[in-house]
């Protein structure tokens, strides 16, 4: 169903009908992380991918437009590099362990130390919180700067005109009824 | 009994995706989203009953509140063209 999801998002040229799509690929990709047990995962990606976006592709497309033109050329070599590295990664991964693999490598290595001492060394009992907060804790600090610069990037690219719009016509543009059907 | 459920919720998304993706209208698809987005909460109470884990069954509740918050939010945007005024006094709204 992905894939049928996946082919569709590219070769439909309506963008509503794109938008909607992507909501339902959020969707169906969260009951696929629901079924490997990764519930905040899926979580996150329900809220993110099937709300927010979904409505920010919308906000675009009434900026933009509706349509998609045909695109003039056809990317066969791209097609082509995109197959050779699709299937150099499937065939890569038949080597890995087997899903959920006790003695697969990525748990023999810190992961048996941290679940022994962090409980004494940090204190919480959630061993996540310790491994992000403690163990990895500088590799936390810089992915929350990363976020903060971003979001300061796009309040000062957006800041200043969203204020003067809001400013100047405080009753809402109603040029909403051009899409209707 | 589970189990079958669990085959009715998959065949129900299927269809609802099968409308999503030929659906004439807009219409079509708005109502495609919202029913596959039933559909996936109901398959994640199913399926927590399926593996003995009923407390998924809260965790489809706070999908069934996104669920709703997103169509209503298409929708307004569909017939408002912005989120970001309310049509009667332009107070701020946050989608």
């Amino acid at each position: 169903m992905l894939l049928v999801v996946g082919f569709a998002l590219v070769l439909i040229r309506d963008l509503f009908a794109v938008a909607m799509l992507t909501g339902i690929y959020s969707l169906l990709s969260a009951c696929f992380f629901m079924l490997q047990d990764a519930v905040d995962v899926a979580f996150t990606e329900a809220a993110v991918g099937a709300g927010i976006t979904t409505i920010l592709f919308l906000a675009t497309m009434s900026q933009v437009g509706r349509t998609e033109r045909k695109p003039k050329n056809k990317p066969w070599f791209a097609i082509g590099l995109c197959s050779l590295v699709a299937a150099l990664l499937v065939y890569a991964s038949f080597d890995m362990p087997d899903y959920g693999d006790p003695l697969a490598p990525v748990h023999q290595h810190v992961a048996p130390r941290y679940t022994e001492t962090s409980p004494n060394e940090v204190g919480p009992p959630n061993m996540v919180t310790s491994v992000l907060a403690s163990y990895r804790g500088y590799d936390t600090l810089g992915e929350t700067g990363v976020v903060f610069t971003a979001g300061v990037g796009v309040l000062l690219l957006l800041g200043p005109g969203l204020r003067r719009r809001y400013r100047r016509d405080l009753p809402a543009p109603k040029d909403g009824k051009k899409h209707a059907e | 009994m589970f189990s079958f459920a669990m085959l009715a919720v998959l065949v129900s998304m299927i269809m609802a995706l099968t409308r999503a993706l030929m659906g004439p209208s807009v219409y079509d698809r708005i109502l495609a989203v919202n029913t596959f987005g039933t559909a996936s909460i109901l398959f994640i109470a199913v399926l927590g009953f399926l593996t003995d884990r009923p407390e998924f069954l809260d965790i489809a509740l706070v999908y069934a509140l996104i669920n709703f918050i997103g169509t209503i939010a298409v929708l307004k945007f569909f017939k408002y063209g912005s989120l970001g005024y309310s049509d009667k006094d332009g107070e701020e709204e946050e989608a």
